[in-house]
């Protein structure tokens, strides 16, 4: 049964003027700890699948729903406000992978309803303390606005129309599963992020609804621009036509090669500001092991130059950054922002 | 901190675009439009997105801030074409990093475009036009994608045309936007319809100042929104008059720029000139656009017809003469006059110890700018040639008193490197080797040029004799390509080593690198334009990183190699029946059908050159001059327009001459038959008293979308069953008479610019007299559209009923078809054109071709052709298989 936000907009708002809010860490690192196999993975549900399925981290919140419920638990202790929903791959696209297609809208919605019933849970504990729960809405794993073949560059793997619907299958299933927001995250191609947000309008128009939506983009390197090639303000023009709770940035650079970036955002954006950056770039081994410690000590260049209104992590980042980080945050006024220039039409 | 952000027009590509009250007036860059630019026309319809990529390049270097893309047009599918351009154009960082404007008239193209850029775009345009239901719908689509909108003053009743209309109809649009669909008010411009002024009628004579009007009104009364739009419109009476229309358009961009127009499509130089316009005229021209006199139109036109040679004068600017000498040579070398030279090459020569150090010293300093100029495109093309023919005439001047001095020293300056250039057998064309050779020799390289149809053996053995560093191949026609393929296999079996450059209208990157560079283990060049053949060879010739830049070239030829095989792969056909059985079913009506009133074969000899001026088709001229763009708009381009105008005036007084002096003949010969198509692809004609002759036209075998016909040109004519008696003509005109005579005398005075000048004029000559006779044919001798009225404009859109396609050319590959026309129209004993081996026309400047009439014959391109209608057609035309692979090989689709 749909329910409805326990919080909306306006309050929203008044909490960010008054406070930096901290988003939680990374799912994948927390759930490599529990070395699921891939009985586990398929539980009794799917043990018959044909596909391998282990890996599929997403379809954990089906098959290992109390593993899932602990993380958002264990960050929610160390004092996140905002709890990310365990479905950065549960659209019909991510997961054509394992023939998963037609769970797509079953995944969102039981991974909120996992992410609502914890986040509900601190929230009674402490009313004054409100936490939300962001819908997570990953890029997916095709781009729509550049061609994978070099020697064909017009050739696209993904069309608009095709990002849009699956999308818009998992807004749903966020939105009945009780999110209070939605993330649209890790975007590379902001092609991607503009059909997301259409599916958003979309689903907003025809439920009358309004809901808080932020995009975080990625820079991939020292180029300073996303994958598709666009500078950060670039990229902040092109999904600034639908009113954003906030636009940042997250994964891919670890806190101190952000900042370049968060500057130029944090200088243009009418919107509040979010990273949440990795725990630093990876190491040989492609782990990520940068200590809470000097986490905290990185990121608090982006509260003593006023940068943010939101704080988290991304790759590589636990429990114990986030609680460094909440730390860190309390200490530290918020970057002033404007509300919205008009509110969102309800037709 | 930003408590409260400005309400700015925010767009963006790869790149940020923030339009700020402070910002310069933003210019769109408009050439990527079909219905702007016959040149991208053209590309879209061919399928050539990689050539029509570099006009969208080109207008980002040249600095337009937003790209408009256009593919309305009846023939071309505009949706797939517009998506189609816009991925290319995003794999592009140079040209995605601006953002796009999205035109069209159709909202599914609108739409489709949207779905593919990740920019914030700009949609043109919407309008009230469908009414308010419509408009509100597209315009919250809009919204959800992220664009901004431009917003036409059009709405129920028709287009804005006064100053109430416009602004009713923008606060109509405006309030609509921002209170149904909460349209955020900086992302609406408004285009309020400029209109010309000066046109006779006496509603057009407030249509500037309307204009600028309504524009103070909407950016006082409708805030933080933009105004844009066309400009060059305003001045459109005054086509021709270029002084007059550079000073309408800065004093009117003056007067709407300060009532708040912000963006628009203009040469965006013009803004800085208001303040040279001269009084007088700028008094004439404000009168009119600001509707400030009753008589201003009529003193306007009497004041324009006095403009253009005061303007000159005022041009002519002696002050340069005092400089000190080498700056007076470079300067003469760089702006190409030769009046002075010779003084001063004289007085360089009394200075210097031999006369050879002139050369050395003075000249090849001048030279050097030029080069450099050239290089860095500051310099355009028509005005290298005109360096060249000071240069010639100052070596001229100077090899007397060297080959006195010292006989040993008559080389001159010290070679970049010798190179060999030919047109290849069989084909007569050579503009574009000609500027090629001068271009090169400007830049100190030797040229042995040994002309038009040399055949293979005689280039090998003149590279062997004079030692050449390179060579260079031309063509023109599609047989061409493969004597170049011929050539190079000739090279690598006599085992050359020498750099190829291939060159000319019909080679393409493409063919160069499937077709001619595996045949050769020398290094293998396309150089698109004459521009780059300097740099190419330039490259080809170091020392060190020659063979590196050799193997570079290669390996893109060969990625290119491997993708186009791919592609061809992938293309859908159908078999030769499946595509007939697709044909064009014409539901054949004997009113279609109009019995010509002169049947039989006509002579027009000589055609008057005089009434040939009106058709012709600028806009060719100036590509052959490797200018690109619109005429007559190219005069006004921001880059090219300077030297667009020079050539355009230097052209207008040679053709002056020309026709003055009858040094050029233009002819004519043309038939009409009763014509009926025969099997499926054969048309059947009658000349009268001759054996019927048959015509063999090929199928388009490319699978089509449903319901798209595979056309052949038999089609269009009423086949034998239908009981209906058809007609079809036949043409050959020609303008090249004299071209060649008067070409030599101009080379051997040392006239290059003229020498080419007169055969690209010549070249027009014919296409307009190809026009001219079309239209002659349609409203008198066949006399199926009497009553056509169509200015210039019209006949350049093909706008008249029926066709004139041509052997050699998309819609008819066949060159072997010529072999007929000459026969039915004993086109040689009659007035002169001969064809040669590989069946070009000699004389070059010709055309010939067919006419079809029936009002659904429309252009297109056969394309690719398959096997089974290879045989076929040899099996009809009566000829081995190899031979008519030979002639079609172009048109064959690869099989493996």
């Amino acid at each position: 049964m749909a329910r409805t936000q326990m919080y909306d907009m306006a309050d929203l708002y008044s909490i960010l003027n008054d406070r930096i809010l901290v988003l939680d860490g990374a799912m994948g690192t927390m759930l490599q700890r529990y070395n699921f196999t891939e009985a586990d993975f398929r539980g009794d549900r799917f043990k018959d699948w044909p596909q391998p399925l282990q890996g599929n981290n997403d379809l954990l919140s089906l098959t290992q729903p109390g593993a899932i419920a602990e993380v958002h638990r264990k960050y929610l202790e160390a004092g996140a406000d905002i709890i990310e929903t365990n479905t950065f791959s549960s659209t019909s696209i991510g997961m054509a992978d394992y023939g998963m297609e037609a769970l797509a809208y079953e995944l969102n919605r039981a991974s909120a309803e996992i992410a609502r019933a914890q986040a509900d849970a601190f929230t009674q504990k402490d009313p004054s303390r409100p936490r939300f729960v962001a819908g997570s809405m990953g890029p997916t794993n095709k781009t729509a606005s550049m061609s994978p073949d070099v020697n064909d560059p017009g050739y696209r793997a993904i069309t608009f129309e095709a990002l849009r619907q699956a999308y818009r299958e998992q807004v749903e299933g966020l939105l009945d599963g009780g999110a209070d927001l939605l993330l649209v995250e890790t975007v590379f191609d902001t092609l991607n992020a503009k059909a997301a947000l259409f599916a958003i309008e979309e689903v907003k128009a025809e439920r009358g609804i309004d809901i808080p939506v932020m995009v975080s983009g990625t820079i991939t390197d020292a180029s300073g621009r996303t994958l598709s090639g666009q500078t950060p303000e670039a990229f902040l023009i092109s999904v600034s036509h639908i009113p954003l709770l906030s636009v940042g940035l997250n994964c891919a650079l670890g806190a101190e090669q952000l900042v370049p970036y968060l500057e130029i955002l944090a200088q243009r954006a009418p919107q509040a500001v979010s990273a949440h950056p990795n725990a630093g770039l990876p190491n040989a081994f492609g782990e990520y092991d940068q200590s809470p410690e000097q986490m905290q000590e990185q990121l608090r260049e982006y509260l003593e130059r006023g940068l943010v209104n939101i704080l988290g992590g991304c790759c590589g980042t636990t429990p114990e950054h986030i609680r460094a980080i909440a730390a860190l945050a309390r200490t530290f006024k918020p970057r002033p922002f404007q509300a919205p220039h008009q509110p969102v039409q309800n037709p | 901190m930003p408590e409260h952000t400005p309400k700015y027009l925010k767009l963006s590509g790869l790149e940020a675009l923030v339009i700020t009250p402070e910002s310069n007036f933003v210019n769109v860059g408009e050439r990527t439009n079909v219905a702007g630019s016959r040149k991208f026309l053209r590309l879209i319809k061919e399928g050539q997105f990689e050539a029509a990529l570099d006009i969208a390049r080109e207008q980002v270097e040249g600095g337009a801030q937003i790209i408009d893309v256009n593919m309305d047009d009846g023939m071309i599918d505009g949706k797939q074409a517009m998506v189609t351009f816009l991925n290319l154009m995003m794999a592009e960082p140079d040209i995605a990093r601006v953002p796009v404007m999205i035109d069209s008239s159709k909202w599914e193209i609108l739409e489709a475009g949207l779905q593919v850029v990740q920019g914030k775009c700009v949609v043109n345009s919407i309008s009230l036009k469908e009414g308010e239901e419509a408009f509100l719908e597209q315009a919250r689509k809009i919204r959800m994608y992220g664009a901004a909108v431009i917003v036409m003053a059009f709405d129920e009743t028709g287009q804005a045309d006064t100053y109430e209309r416009r602004i009713e109809i923008a606060a109509r649009s405006y309030r609509l936007l921002t209170e149904k669909v909460q349209f955020p008010p900086e992302d609406i411009i408004f285009d309020l319809n400029i209109f010309p002024v000066a046109t006779g009628m006496e509603e057009h004579r407030r249509n500037a100042v309307d204009f600028i009007e309504a524009t103070r009104w909407v950016r006082q009364n409708l805030p933080h929104c933009s105004v844009s739009g066309g400009v060059s419109n305003v001045s459109f009476s005054f086509r021709g008059n270029n002084a007059v229309r550079e000073a309408m358009h800065s004093a009117f961009l003056y007067h709407a720029i300060q009532a708040g127009m912000n963006m628009g499509i203009v040469n965006p130089t013009m803004l800085e000139v208001y303040d040279d316009i001269p009084g007088d005229l700028l008094t004439h021209v404000e009168d009119v656009l600001l509707n400030r006199r009753e008589d201003a139109t009529e003193r306007l036109l009497e004041f324009a017809q006095t403009v253009e040679g005061r303007v000159r004068e005022r041009s002519e600017d002696l002050s340069w003469r005092e400089a000190p000498l080498q700056d007076r040579i470079t300067r003469a070398l760089v702006k190409g006059i030769d009046q002075y030279i010779e003084a001063d090459v004289e007085e360089a020569r009394q200075q210097a110890a031999r006369p050879i150090e002139v050369i050395e010293g003075h000249l090849m300093t001048g030279m050097n700018v030029v080069g450099d100029l050239f290089g860095s495109g500051k310099m355009f093309l028509p005005q290298v040639v005109k360096s060249a023919r000071v240069m010639k005439k100052a070596v001229a001047y100077l090899t007397p008193y060297i080959e006195a001095a010292n006989a040993e020293d008559a080389q001159g300056g010290k070679s970049a490197g010798k190179i060999l250039l030919a047109t290849v057998k069989g084909d007569v064309h050579d503009i574009g080797k000609n500027i090629v050779s001068v271009v090169l020799a400007c830049n100190n390289y030797d040229i042995v040029d040994l002309g038009v149809m040399v055949p293979p053996e005689r280039i090998l053995q003149q590279a062997r004799e004079h030692q050449v560093d390179m060579i260079g191949l031309s063509g023109l026609i599609t047989p061409s390509l493969d004597e170049m393929v011929f050539l190079a296999s000739e090279m690598e079996r006599q085992e050359f080593r020498l750099p190829l450059l291939i060159g000319g209208a019909t080679t393409s990157r493409a063919h160069t690198a499937v077709k001619i560079d595996p045949a050769y283990r020398g290094a293998v060049v396309h150089v698109p334009d004459a521009s780059r053949a300097v740099t190419v060879a330039g490259e080809l010739l170091q020392p060190e990183s020659g063979q590196a830049y050799a193997q570079n070239v290669r390996n893109t030829y060969q990625e290119l190699r491997a993708g186009y095989l791919k592609r061809g792969r992938e293309k859908a056909y159908l078999s030769l029946e499946e595509a007939r059985a697709n044909a064009l079913a014409i539901s054949w009506e004997e009113t279609d059908i109009t019995v010509p009133r002169h049947l039989g074969v006509e002579c027009l000899d000589p055609l008057d050159l005089r009434k040939l001026e009106p058709y012709i088709d600028w806009t060719p001229f100036f590509r052959s001059w490797d200018l690109h763009g619109k005429f007559p708009d190219i005069l006004e381009d921001a880059v090219v327009g300077e030297q667009a105008k020079g050539l355009y005036e230097d052209a207008r007084t040679m053709l002056r001459q020309l026709i003055r002096e009858r040094s050029l003949t233009a002819r004519a010969v043309f038939g009409l038959f009763p014509a009926n198509r025969v099997g499926a692809d054969d048309i059947e004609i009658h000349p009268p008293g001759h054996e019927p002759r048959r015509l063999l036209t090929l199928r388009q075998q490319g699978r089509k979308k449903e319901g798209v016909p595979n056309l052949a040109l038999a089609d269009f004519i009423a086949p034998a069953e239908s009981g209906l008696q058809d007609y079809m003509g036949c043409f050959c005109v020609t303008a090249g008479f004299g071209a060649d005579k008067l070409a030599t005398r101009y080379l051997e005075e040392l006239d290059d610019y003229r020498s080419i000048m007169v055969k690209a004029l010549a070249d027009r000559l014919a296409e307009a007299a190809a026009e001219y006779l079309h239209r002659e044919v349609r409203t008198r001798y066949w006399g199926y559209a009497p009553g056509e009225t169509l200015d210039n404009a019209g006949l350049i859109r093909e706008a008249y009923q029926g066709i004139r396609p041509a052997p050699g050319y998309p819609a008819c590959p066949d060159h072997l078809e010529k072999q007929t026309l000459w026969d039915v129209l004993q086109v040689e004993e009659r007035i002169g054109v001969r064809l040669t081996e590989s069946l070009a026309m000699w004389p070059a400047a010709s055309v010939s071709g067919y006419y079809f009439a029936h009002p659904q014959a429309r252009y297109f391109g056969v394309g690719k052709i398959k096997p089974d209608q290879l045989e076929d057609y040899a099996q009809r035309r009566g000829i081995p298989l190899e031979e008519a692979e030979k002639w079609l090989r172009p048109n064959l689709a690869d099989t493996e």
